[in-house]
């Protein structure tokens, strides 16, 4: 498959900050393409570089052959950009705005108000679409900020984690809308720090961290990273020590590794079970006490765990 | 230039459904209209115009000019407009202005007409040619500014005309004596039938005329002052408004969505500078219309207003833009928009007649869209056309044209989308 979007030593700096650190990496045609990290890890610069919203310091990419620093024009043509925040006339109609947003992308006429309808089917808003948008509930804002995106049909569309801050139903929702123009062809980049929402949806996972791309692959190839390994985790209480249960923890037989995070520990083995025994033991010596365990089969979390040495959500 | 007209309605629509700009925008300036009508007496009387200016006229000169002067405020063209009264004792007319019984007092001294017509005999006096004459006093009620206003105007207008009839008089009899042509006993006889034609002249000469043929005398509405006053003032508040939708813009996200959308930045820039533009036009318009309607207000000569409201909004459209240009948020837009409005309401006459105000105030109220536009909604409703208002209309499309370009240099040197 053709890579539609390729990305080479992307740069951003601000001041003698720097936000994206020389990243690499390519879409193929008809992927869903998540870009995985915690929260300002770079993942929104490296999306308004790719929308042509900034210029990048260093580096280029180019979509369907188009270089973002050289036609951002010609590329602005070609994506969908849905924007973390909001990004609606919130004292128009859900109607209005897409017809305004569709103007905005050459639409105009009778292929507009088709659009239009057809947009606001697939939102599942035709019903509300005569209700100005600021007597939407957050859900609903947010299917028509994707809608917005959609309007011209793109061949990427980029989403800057559209599921942040709603309701568990309306973040199947837009899962399922993802899901579902990517089955009709859509090429898709999908920032997010939830883990769970990029190994549903994606077929590879770019992980950043820091502005670096530290692992690239699909999720079968990032796991592999960390070995055949379960991850038990450990819930402390409030007052106990992690990094003391973890220190304690090193050297114990079929312990891999054992990493303090906030109140809790992970404990990475090949066999979960047969290092639970000596962990609560451990854990009994010295006070602590466990509120609850868990044990995870390899996840995309555990990779990042093991690559940073700290949770995605930290 | 589509996008940029489609980016220029969307924001008036999202304008006029934003309440509380609205009251800004169209309540509070037809409210103060309302309040300044009361206050200045606009309401309870019968006609539309300011009528029956009472003023008290001490006459020390009681001669022919100072009699001329009495008889033009006594005349048939005045009658409607101002109410004299006589009095022969200057401290007890400024006790009355004190009092706030009268508009003005106008105070001819002893002298006056011997300072301009010499007395027989003193024609050919070198120092009689270059005396200053005596200056009539104007004691205006600072209470009543526009009543007091046009009764200074009235005033004015006849020592213009006294004077330019002094000046040629004496030029042309000092160059007959010069060249010959008469002898010094004659320049007596010429010189004081020139003189006398002045006076002559004076009583059909003085009234505000509307126009060149025009032989009615100005009715002069307070309100055709006041309700541009206050739109203009409140014109202010618009443009800032929409010079913070900019900002606001970028704040909210939809500004960074435009500029990935396949729009340029100039028609991005353009179309909300466009809507700032029609929401002038649209405000300064409803609120004329609504005071044509409700206060039978007489605007003038129509092409004159379209084109001066036009350049008045492309003038404050400008500063709109200068103020939205430095401003780094959407709050300081509106802390500097309204202090800019304050202060250009007071500098260009929303409040204060400028006629009032000292001459250097007069000056610096020309960096006002304020004070131009409300010299052309003047000239218009004293019955000027559209022929009049050349001057404050390049002046404010100048102003527009500077302004602009002065904001595209700087937002040129800003990122429009970095927050």
């Amino acid at each position: 498959m053709p890579a539609i979007l390729e990305v080479k030593e992307l740069v951003k700096n601000y001041g003698d900050f720097a936000a994206v650190k020389g990243i690499t990496f390519d879409i193929q045609e008809g992927e869903i393409f998540s870009l995985l990290g915690p929260n300002g890890a770079g993942k929104t610069t490296t999306i308004s570089m790719l929308s042509t919203l900034y210029a990048p310091t260093a580096g280029d990419a180019s979509i369907a052959g188009h270089s973002v620093t050289r036609d951002p024009m010609a590329v602005r043509n070609v994506i969908g950009v849905v924007p973390q925040d909001i990004a609606l006339y919130e004292d128009l109609t859900a109607r209005e705005n897409l017809i305004f947003w569709g103007q905005m992308y050459g639409l105009s006429g009778k292929s507009l108000n088709t659009r239009v309808d057809e947009v606001l089917e697939q939102i599942g808003l035709t019903d509300k679409a005569k209700n100005r948008v600021k007597t939407y509930s957050g859900g609903m804002k947010r299917r028509v900020n994707i809608g917005v995106g959609l309007l011209h049909k793109p061949r990427v569309l980029f989403m800057d984690e559209p599921t942040v801050g709603i309701d568990p139903q309306s973040r199947r929702a837009i899962l399922d809308t993802v899901k579902d123009l990517n089955k009709k062809g859509m090429t898709v980049l999908y920032t997010t720090h939830y883990m769970e929402e990029a190994q549903e949806l994606s077929d590879r996972v770019g992980i950043i961290d820091h502005g670096e791309l530290i692992a690239l692959g699909t999720q079968k190839e990032l796991t592999q990273q960390v070995g055949q390994t379960e991850t038990l985790i450990l819930h402390l209480g409030e007052n106990d020590d992690p990094e003391a249960l973890a220190k304690s923890l090193d050297g114990v037989k079929d312990v891999l590794e054992a990493i303090a995070t906030d109140h809790e520990v992970s404990v990475i083995a090949h066999e979960a079970e047969e290092v639970l025994a000596a962990v609560v033991t451990k854990a009994n010596e010295r006070g602590i006490k466990i509120h609850s365990i868990d044990i995870r089969e390899p996840n995309l979390e555990a990779v990042f765990l093991h690559l940073t040495g700290r949770a995605l959500r930290d | 230039m589509l996008k940029t007209i489609i980016i220029g309605f969307k924001d008036l629509r999202l304008v006029f459904r934003d309440r509380a700009a609205l009251v800004f925008m169209l309540l509070a300036p037809f409210l103060l209209t309302i309040g300044m009508g009361f206050v200045t007496g606009r309401f309870s009387g019968n006609s539309g115009g300011i009528q029956d200016i009472p003023v008290i006229i001490v006459n020390l000169d009681n001669a022919e000019l100072g009699d001329a002067l009495v008889d033009v405020f006594n005349s048939e063209d005045l009658a409607e407009l101002v109410e004299p009264a006589t009095s022969s004792d200057p401290e007890a007319a400024r006790q009355l202005i004190d009092d706030n019984q009268a508009a003005a007092a106008v105070i001819i001294p002893e002298g006056f007409t011997r300072s301009i017509i010499p007395a027989e005999g003193t024609m050919t006096d070198p120092n009689f040619a270059e005396a200053d004459p005596i200056s009539i006093e104007v004691y205006v009620n600072p209470a009543k500014p526009t009543s007091a206003g046009v009764i200074k105007a009235i005033v004015d207008e006849f020592v213009s005309r006294v004077d330019e009839g002094r000046t040629s008089g004496m030029t042309t009899i000092f160059q007959m004596l010069m060249t010959g042509v008469i002898t010094p006993q004659q320049a007596e006889t010429e010189g004081r039938s020139l003189f006398e034609d002045v006076d002559q002249t004076e009583s059909t000469a003085l009234t505000l005329k509307t126009d060149d043929e025009g032989a009615q005398a100005v009715e002069f509405d307070i309100l055709a002052y006041m309700a541009p006053g206050m739109a203009l003032l409140f014109l202010m508040y618009t443009v800032s408004y929409g010079g913070r939708s900019i900002l606001a813009e970028r704040a909210q996200g939809t500004l960074p969505r435009l500029l990935v959308s396949p729009t340029s930045s100039a028609q991005i820039l353009g179309g909300k500078v466009f809507g700032i533009y029609l929401t002038g036009v649209a405000q300064i318009s409803i609120l004329i219309l609504a005071s044509a309607i409700f206060f039978q207000v007489k605007w003038g000569d129509p092409l004159g207003m379209t084109a001066l409201i036009l350049a008045a909004v492309f003038g404050a459209t400008g500063w709109g833009m200068l103020i939205t240009a430095f401003a780094r948020n959407p709050n300081q837009v509106a802390s500097i928009g309204s202090a800019i409005m304050l202060i250009f309401g007071i500098l260009g006459g929303s409040f204060i007649d400028l006629g009032m105000m000292p001459p250097a105030i007069q000056f610096i109220s020309k960096i006002t869209p304020n004070a131009w536009a409300l010299d052309g909604f003047t000239t218009l409703a004293l019955g000027g056309g559209l022929a009049q208002l050349t001057e404050p209309i390049v002046a404010l499309l100048i102003m527009g044209v500077v302004l602009f370009a002065v904001s595209v240099m700087i937002f040129g040197k800003k990122n429009l989308a970095q927050k």
